[in-house]
């Protein structure tokens, strides 16, 4: 059996002395692993966020099968002089290979994760990153409800997040609560500071909102860590925006 | 069968052969077979500088490379540049380096990149020796020679961010054009970082 779809590469191993063993997140068929034969001579083709068209071979559906992949855009290469967007990319490809189950396609996580890619190009792809996260947890189910406010059902000035219910909680009803409540950055509910951006500050809150419940409902059920590569993403994040003064 | 070999010892020498990088189970045998026809002139002096190898050869404290003296050759050679460092991922990439003739400092081997795939983190790397031998006070450049890899390059900047502040240098390789590279064949990654990296002329 076979078939060709759009791809995005999470990972690629050595895998002997020539193959790889290559993670790719496709439209139509998720998460998907698979061997490329002599693939260690190509290693340009296979760094994460690279899209391609691959095309998949085996004889039957649960083997892990043969990739043959074409290279549609090199997204890595622009990224590698720019430290804190190649952080974001090496970040998002291991929260995707690590939250994203194995061959249950997920086309809405793999067009955020396009757009994601796209919006590297641009000045607010911070906030895109984490829309992206959000996104992929309401991918898996577990989407956070910004709508209106968990205790008044109100719209207005909401600012905070429950952590037990991923609802959103209105200012006055939540300010007695602050401290054991996630902050909701403007951004994610049409309230940005500037354009489409919110600005460092809400970024760093969105990666918390977002990192919290990816832990909490996805990696934490399945015994895994938070992966490094976000960590790192983060902390340098949080160092630039220290530095720049990015608000 | 010859004396003294029983088909268990073959098996275990073609074993062990298949090991080896660029050999599988069927060119360890012929390997195997080789070695056992030319024993005295080929098979009993390789084992005894596999021994010899084994025993004498180490990785240099300093810099991380492999020698039979600790420093190393590289590192005790006073003709070299003390005031440049490359840094290199694996001791496979200094020997590129020392192939080609063209850099004439010292080295310091990291033993990897960053990986989250493999979960390599920065404590599992020589970083912590580099920033030390950067404070020195001979240091005046550090040439960054790592891969133009997603991991590589994060690994570049992770070392650049742990020796800011120390007033050396740090600079990398160009990525770009191969010599002997058509743009015809070349992708478009590379394509971007070489009209990225052009000069004039």
């Amino acid at each position: 059996m076979d078939w060709t779809d759009r791809g995005i590469v999470l990972s690629a191993r050595s895998h002997g002395e020539a193959a790889l063993l290559v993670v790719l997140l496709t439209e139509q068929h998720g998460r998907h692993a698979g061997l490329v034969r002599g693939g260690q001579g190509h290693k340009a083709l296979y760094q994460p966020g690279n899209r391609v068209t691959a095309t998949w071979r085996a004889r039957l559906a649960e083997h892990l099968g043969n990739y043959s992949c074409e290279l549609q855009e090199s997204v890595a290469a622009p990224l590698l002089d720019d430290p804190l967007r190649l952080a974001a990319l090496s970040s998002a490809c291991a929260v995707a290979e690590a939250a994203l189950p194995e061959r249950e396609p997920h086309a809405d996580i793999y067009a955020g994760m396009e757009a994601l890619l796209a919006a590297f190009a641009g000045p607010f792809w911070a906030e895109a990153y984490v829309r992206w996260e959000i996104g992929v947890l309401a991918g898996l189910g577990f989407g956070l409800d910004l709508a209106s406010c968990a205790a008044t059902g109100s719209n207005d000035q909401l600012a905070y997040v429950s952590p037990r219910s991923g609802r959103a909680v209105s200012l006055a009803a939540g300010d007695a609560y602050r401290d054991r409540l996630l902050r909701l950055p403007g951004f994610l509910i049409g309230r940005a500071r500037n354009d489409a951006g919110g600005g460092a500050e809400e970024v760093l809150q969105g990666l918390t909102l977002a990192g919290y419940f990816l832990e909490r409902h996805v990696l934490g059920p399945q015994g895994q860590l938070m992966p490094a590569a976000r960590t790192r993403f983060v902390d340098r994040f949080e160092r630039s925006a220290t530095i720049s003064g990015r608000n | 069968m010859t004396s003294g070999m029983t088909p268990g010892a073959i098996d275990r020498l073609i074993g062990l052969l298949a090991r080896l990088p660029g050999l599988g189970p069927r060119s360890a045998r012929r390997a195997a077979l080789h070695l056992l026809k030319k024993r005295d002139g080929l098979m009993l002096p390789l084992a005894e500088t596999l021994a010899e190898a084994a025993r004498q050869i180490k990785p240099c404290a300093t810099c991380g490379n492999l020698d039979v003296a600790d420093p190393c050759g590289i590192c005790t050679d006073e003709r070299r540049d003390r005031s440049v460092l490359c840094v290199v991922e694996d001791v496979a990439d200094l020997w590129a380096l020392e192939r080609a003739a063209v850099f004439r400092g010292r080295y310091h081997v990291l033993g990897g990149t960053l990986s989250a795939l493999d979960g390599v983190g920065p404590d599992d790397l020589n970083i912590a020796a580099l920033v030390a031998r950067a404070r020195g006070g001979e240091v005046r450049e550090i040439i960054l020679a790592l891969n133009a890899t997603v991991d590589g390059q994060t690994t570049a900047h992770y070392v650049t961010d742990r020796l800011a502040g120390s007033g050396i240098a740090v600079s990398r390789l160009a990525h770009g054009v191969p010599v002997g590279g058509e743009l015809d064949y070349l992708d478009d990654g590379t394509l971007a970082a070489a009209l990225k990296a052009r000069r004039s002329v």
